[in-house]
C-alpha cells in the first residue's frame, strides 16, 4: 500500500543511492528546462519590452493573444511541435523528433508567452515611472529597452522563475516530442508518469518529491540573490 | 557674471500654444518668448499649468495646436523633476550612464575618462562619498543633488526644473538653490517652476505668472514683485489663497 | 558587454550539446507498446542485442494505434506491436515491407476479488464477458485504440454485446493508468498478462479469468519501407528485426521473467 511515509523514504533512498540513471534524468530535466527558459528569455524579454513601448494597430490583439497563450495546454504545444518535426512534417529533414532538442523547442513555446506577457506588464509599469526622465535625456525607444529591462531585473527574475516553473513541471509536451526514451529523453516528469502507469506509486511520488525539492532549491537561490540585490540597490 | 563670456542662449518661442486633454483645456492659447540667459521662475497656484507649460517647452509634450520653436539650433537641454528618477544602480553609474547615452561632456572635462568626469560631478555636488551607494537608497536631498549632477554633466544651455525642492528640508533646499545659481553662473538658462514665493524672490530675475491654465504675466522679477499687473498675481504675492 | 557574451556562449554550448546527441548514429528508434515497456522486457533483451551488434535501441512506448501512426509518418525505424490485423494492413498499404511473428503472451481479465459477475468459473472468455455485461458490473476499458483495446472490442463483438451504459467506462488511457483506475473503482478490466504481473498497485484487484485460446496476444515486428521513408535507418532496423526472430533473440525473450514467471513466449517461425 502507498503511504506518504514510504514515498518519502523512497525519495530519500533514491537521493542517497546517487543512482546514476536518476542523476542522468535529473540533469537532463535541468538542462532541457534551463536551456528552454534561457532561449525563451532571450526572445521574450526584448519582445515584451518592445510591446510595452510601441503603440501600433493590432497591439491589443497581440497582448490578448500572448496572455491567452500563457494557458496553452502543453499537450497542444507538444502536438504542434510533433507535427512540425515529424519526418512527414515541414522540418522533418532535421531529424529532431524524439531528441532533447525537440523537448527544448516545445518548452520554449510554452514558456515564451509567459515571459513576454509578464515582461510587458513589468516594463510598462516601470516605463510609466521613467518615461519623462528618459525622454528628457533624448533616448529612443529602442535604446530604452535595455535600460528598462535592467532596472526591472528583480521583477523579471520572478517572471523568469515562473517560466522555469512551467517548463520543469510540464509533462504533456515532452512526452509527445521526446518519447520518454530511457537514457535519452526521459526526464523527471515523464519518469513520474511511467512509474505511475506501472502502479509504482511510491516511486512516482518519490521522484515527485525530488523534482519539487530541486525546483524549490532553484527558486530559493534566485529569491535570495534577488532579495539581497534589492536590499542593496533599493 | 560669466554668462557674458559664453555663447548666447537660443531663444524659445511659443506661438499660440494650447493643450487640450480629453476635452479639457489645460492650457489656453499662449504666446511667449524666452530670450537671454535668464533665471525664469514660473509661478502660480497648484493646477495653474506651470508644469504643463514647462513640459511643452522642453518637448516632453506636444501642443494640441500652436508651435514651440527655438530660434537657431536647438540647444542642449536637461530637466530636473520634482521626484528625481534615478536608475537602479550606484550614484556613480547613474552619471556614467548618461555620459554613455548622450556622448556629451562639459568642455572643461572633455579630456578625462567618463568615470573621472562622473566623479568630478559628484564632488561638485558634495556626493563623492556616496559614489558607490545605490542611487535609490539616498535621501531625498541627496537624490535631487544627484539629479542635478547628472544634468550638470550634460552641459545644458537650458535647464528646466519642475518644483525641485517641494519635498525637501531647508538644508537640502539651500543646496538645490545654490546649484541653480551655479548653473546660471556657468551660462545655463534656468526655467523653473515653484509655488514658493520666497524661493522665487531669491532666484528669479524673470517671472511667468500662471493661473487657471492661462499665462497672465511675463515680467522682470522686480516689476512683478513690486507692481504685479493682474489681480490674481497681486493676491498671490500677498499670500492670499488664489484659485 | 560581459552579460551578452556570457549568454551567447551559453547558447552556443547548448547547441553543441544538443548537436552531440544528434551526432551518435548507431541507434534505431523503436516504436512499441506500453505493455512491453512497462513489463521491463526491453531492459532485459536490448543489452544483449547491443552487445552483439553495437546498435542501441531507443524505445518510444505508446499505444499500438499511435505506434502505427508513427510508422506511417516515418518517425521510427522499426515497430514492435500487437495487433496482427493492423500490422498486415500497414504492409498492405506499403508502409512496411515485412511483418514477422516474434512472440506472444496472453490477455487476462482482472477484477475485484469478490467477483460480483462471477466470471472466475466461466467456460470461456465470451461467457465471462457476457456475465459482466449482464450483471452490469463496472468495467474499465482502455478506450485508446491500442492493441489491447482492439482485442477487447473484438471480444465484445464476438460475445454479441454492444458495450455501453453506466457500467462500461472508456478511460482513454494506457494500460497502467487503466489498472490504477480499475483498482480505484473496483472495476473489471482487460489487460495483457505482462503489464498485470509487473503492476505494483493492484489493491483489491485479482486475476479472475485466463487461459482461453481467444486471449492469445501475438506480437509482431514490422520492417518499414525503405521506398516510402528513405531517411530511416533500414540497415540497422533490419538487423534488429532479424535478431528478434533469431535463436539468440528468441532465447533472450524466453529468459525474461518477473517474479519467476515467464511473460513472453517466443514463437518466430
Amino acid at each position: 500500500m502507498l503511504t506518504s511515509d514510504n514515498a518519502f523514504s523512497t525519495a530519500l533512498a533514491l537521493i542517497l543511492s546517487m543512482d546514476s540513471a536518476l542523476i542522468d534524468i535529473v540533469m537532463l530535466s535541468l538542462k532541457v528546462s534551463l536551456m528552454a527558459v534561457m532561449i525563451a528569455s532571450l526572445i521574450a524579454l526584448p519582445l515584451g519590452a518592445a510591446l510595452a513601448l510601441w503603440r501600433f494597430p493590432g497591439r491589443n490583439v497581440v497582448i490578448v493573444a500572448l496572455n491567452a497563450l500563457m494557458g496553452l495546454p502543453p499537450v497542444v504545444a507538444g502536438l504542434c511541435v510533433y507535427l512540425l518535426l515529424s519526418r512527414a512534417g515541414p522540418l522533418g529533414e532535421w531529424g529532431l523528433l524524439f531528441t532533447p532538442t525537440a523537448m527544448m523547442i516545445a518548452q520554449v513555446i510554452l514558456v515564451l508567452p509567459i515571459i513576454a506577457a509578464l515582461t510587458r506588464q513589468q516594463v510598462e509599469a516601470l516605463h510609466g515611472e521613467y518615461a519623462e526622465q528618459l525622454n528628457s535625456l533624448g533616448l529612443t525607444r529602442l535604446r530604452m529597452i535595455p535600460t528598462l529591462l535592467w532596472d526591472a531585473r528583480f521583477g523579471l527574475l520572478t517572471v523568469i522563475l515562473a517560466g522555469f516553473g512551467r517548463a520543469s513541471a510540464e509533462v504533456g509536451a515532452v512526452m509527445i516530442v521526446g518519447g520518454n526514451i530511457d537514457g535519452v529523453t526521459r526526464v523527471m516528469t515523464t519518469s513520474i508518469v511511467l512509474e505511475t502507469s506501472k502502479g509504482n506509486l511510491s516511486m512516482a511520488l518519490g521522484l515527485g518529491i525530488i523534482l519539487l525539492t530541486l525546483v524549490t532549491m532553484i527558486n530559493a537561490i534566485a529569491h535570495m540573490i534577488g532579495e539581497t540585490a534589492k536590499r542593496r540597490l533599493g | 557674471m560669466n554668462a557674458h563670456h559664453t555663447p548666447p542662449v537660443a531663444t524659445l518661442e511659443l506661438d499660440r500654444v494650447d493643450f487640450i486633454h480629453r476635452g479639457h483645456t489645460l492650457l489656453k492659447p499662449t504666446s511667449l518668448r524666452l530670450a537671454g540667459c535668464q533665471r525664469t521662475l514660473i509661478m502660480g497656484p497648484n493646477g495653474a499649468g506651470k508644469s504643463l507649460l514647462m513640459r511643452l517647452a522642453h518637448g516632453l509634450l506636444t501642443p494640441t495646436t500652436g508651435s514651440v520653436r527655438w530660434q537657431g539650433a536647438q540647444p542642449a537641454q536637461a530637466m530636473v523633476f520634482q521626484r528625481p528618477v534615478l536608475l537602479r544602480r550606484s550614484a556613480l553609474d547613474n552619471l556614467t550612464y548618461v555620459l554613455a547615452i548622450k556622448k556629451a561632456s562639459r568642455p572643461e572635462l572633455k579630456a578625462i575618462p567618463r568615470k573621472a568626469q562622473a566623479m568630478s560631478a559628484l564632488e561638485k555636488f558634495g556626493l563623492a562619498h556616496l559614489a558607490k551607494r545605490p542611487a535609490r537608497v539616498l535621501s531625498g536631498g541627496e537624490q535631487q543633488r544627484l539629479a542635478l549632477a547628472r544634468a550638470w554633466l550634460l552641459n545644458p544651455q537650458v535647464l528646466f526644473l519642475d518644483e525641485p525642492t517641494s519635498a525637501l528640508d531647508p538644508a537640502a533646499i539651500k543646496a538645490v538653490e545654490d546649484a541653480v545659481l551655479e548653473f546660471h553662473r556657468s551660462g545655463t538658462r534656468i526655467v523653473m517652476t515653484t509655488h514658493d514665493l520666497h524661493q522665487a524672490r531669491r532666484l528669479a530675475n524673470d517671472v511667468l505668472f500662471m493661473h487657471n491654465g492661462e499665462l497672465l504675466e511675463h515680467s522682470p522679477a522686480n516689476d512683478f514683485f513690486t507692481a504685479p499687473s493682474s489681480r490674481e498675481a497681486a493676491a498671490f504675492i500677498r499670500g492670499e489663497l488664489v484659485w | 558587454m560581459n552579460k551578452t557574451t556570457a549568454l551567447i556562449t551559453a547558447g552556443a554550448l547548448g547547441l553543441t550539446w544538443s548537436g552531440t546527441l544528434l551526432a551518435a548514429d548507431d541507434y534505431i528508434t523503436l516504436a512499441s507498446t506500453t505493455s512491453t515497456e512497462n513489463s521491463g522486457l526491453f531492459d532485459a533483451i536490448i543489452p544483449a542485442f547491443t552487445e552483439e551488434t553495437g546498435i542501441d535501441v531507443r524505445v518510444v512506448a505508446v499505444g499500438t494505434g499511435q505506434a502505427f501512426e508513427i510508422g506511417r509518418r516515418g518517425d521510427a525505424d522499426s515497430l514492435l506491436v500487437h495487433d496482427t490485423a493492423g500490422e498486415e494492413q500497414l504492409v498492405a498499404d506499403g508502409y512496411a515491407t515485412e511483418r514477422l511473428n516474434v512472440m506472444y503472451n496472453d490477455f487476462v481479465i482482472v477484477g475485484p476479488s469478490d467477483d460480483p459477475a462471477g466470471i472466475s468459473d466461466s467456460e470461456n472468455v465470451i461467457d465471462a464477458m457476457q456475465r459482466i455485461a449482464e450483471s452490469e458490473s463496472p468495467f474499465a476499458s482502455r478506450g485508446d485504440d491500442s492493441g489491447t483495446n482492439r482485442a477487447e472490442l473484438r471480444l465484445w463483438e464476438d460475445a454479441g454485446v454492444t458495450p455501453q451504459g453506466e457500467w462500461y467506462r472508456e478511460l482513454g488511457s494506457g494500460m497502467g493508468p487503466t489498472l490504477n483506475t480499475a483498482a480505484g473503482m473496483d472495476a473489471y478490466t482487460f489487460t495483457d498478462r505482462a503489464t498485470w504481473v509487473a503492476f505494483d498497485n493492484p489493491q483489491d484487484l485479482t486475476l479472475l479469468f485466463e487461459g482461453d485460446k481467444a486471449l492469445f496476444n501475438q506480437y509482431g515486428s514490422l520492417l518499414l519501407s525503405a521506398e516510402r521513408h528513405p531517411h530511416l535507418k533500414h540497415d540497422l532496423a533490419a538487423q534488429w528485426h532479424e535478431w528478434l526472430v533469431s535463436e539468440q533473440g528468441q532465447k533472450a525473450i524466453a529468459d525474461f521473467e518477473v517474479d519467476g514467471q515467464q511473460l513472453f513466449f517466443p514463437n518466430a517461425e
